[in-house]
């Protein structure tokens, strides 16, 4: 499979996220934002950083970068785009996921490893992920913590579009767990459509043992899944 | 001509900053505030000849579609 890996001026995440799907045997190549086609992408990772030194917004600026059309086109088409940390933002400014991230509640940049508990297996970011497991991924971020208003909140909850949870070490979901002060301790949610997800944490970091985590693989394999599972049913 | 864009958290966001600040405002010893809400301001000039109810109408597209995003902040613009 193909990943396309999104750089805008000072993403900073582009090299892991390349890296690790890599890693995982599949191939990746950057994209530069200015570029107005995604190429063979079977699908397209956002990846974190300071897109345009976080001004005015986390994301506000780099979502009208001329490859966000390219992006959204591709998502409408049914083509997986994961956002993580700073692609997060910028999927929720361009109205491809709902809510927003803002300033985390400690008024910290929080820099360190969190357990995650994923809150569904139904969806292509989360489908190879075992019942109960918890993912110890890190988390590097100053604006992450996840708003949505009520109405907004429920029809997340209804359609099932929270993808991962913060928990503790015993895998207990509570606000104490959470780095961040997300709504309902929210750490990624997918669109109603459940072929864009964004997360804060970087699965990309974790995912070699030497890293102190190889559990951000069981993301990258879920979506590497689901499109192996696409292929064959268009062969057949 | 300028134009000024106020933004705000909307009430329903949690806003630290604001917190933090009112905090440190009642440790210096200045009573009576309820709340603080830290915000942003933007001065926008405009360029001379500028239709000003036409730079208005195109502000206020802005400032919804990009300069504010409506589901954290509020705005208010006004026209010097």
């Amino acid at each position: 499979m193909h990943f396309a890996v999104l750089q805008f001026p000072a993403s900073n995440c582009d090299q892991d996220a390349v890296h690790a799907i890599r890693l995982l045997g599949h191939s990746a190549d950057f994209v530069w934002h200015k570029e107005t086609s995604l190429g063979h992408a079977d699908a397209v990772i956002v990846p974190g950083g300071f897109s345009y030194g976080d001004y005015l917004r986390t994301g506000a600026i780099a979502r009208f970068s001329p490859v966000m059309q390219a992006v959204q086109k591709f998502a409408a088409d049914g083509g997986l785009v994961l956002g993580i940390c700073n692609g997060f933002q910028i999927l929720c400014e361009a109205g491809m996921l709902p809510g927003a991230l803002v300033r985390n509640r400690s008024l910290q940049f929080r820099c360190e490893h969190v357990f995650l508990k994923a809150a569904t297996p139904n969806s292509p970011f989360t489908c190879r992920i075992p019942a109960g497991k918890l993912l110890k991924i890190p988390v590097a971020h100053g604006e992450g913590a996840f708003f949505a208003d009520e109405p907004t909140l429920a029809k997340i909850q209804a359609n099932n579009q929270v993808l991962w949870h913060y928990c503790t070490a015993a895998g207990e979901v509570t606000e104490k767990a959470s780095p961040n002060g997300s709504v309902l301790s929210i750490a990624g949610i997918c669109n109603e459509r459940r072929n864009v997800a964004g997360l804060m944490p970087h699965p990309e970091r974790a995912c070699e043992k030497i890293l102190g985590s190889d559990d951000g693989r069981l993301i990258f394999e879920s979506m590497i899944d689901t499109l192996q599972g696409r292929t064959v049913a268009k062969a057949a | 001509m300028k134009a000024k864009i106020i933004i705000t958290p909307k009430k329903a966001v949690l806003d630290p900053q604001g917190k933090t600040v009112q905090n440190a405002l009642a440790q210096m010893g200045y009573t009576g505030i309820a709340a603080v809400h830290v915000g942003k301001f933007l001065e926008i000039e405009l360029a001379p000849g500028t239709d000003r109810e036409a730079a208005r109408r195109a502000l206020d597209e802005a400032s919804h579609k990009f300069l504010s995003n409506p589901i954290i902040e509020d705005y208010k613009l006004e026209m010097e």
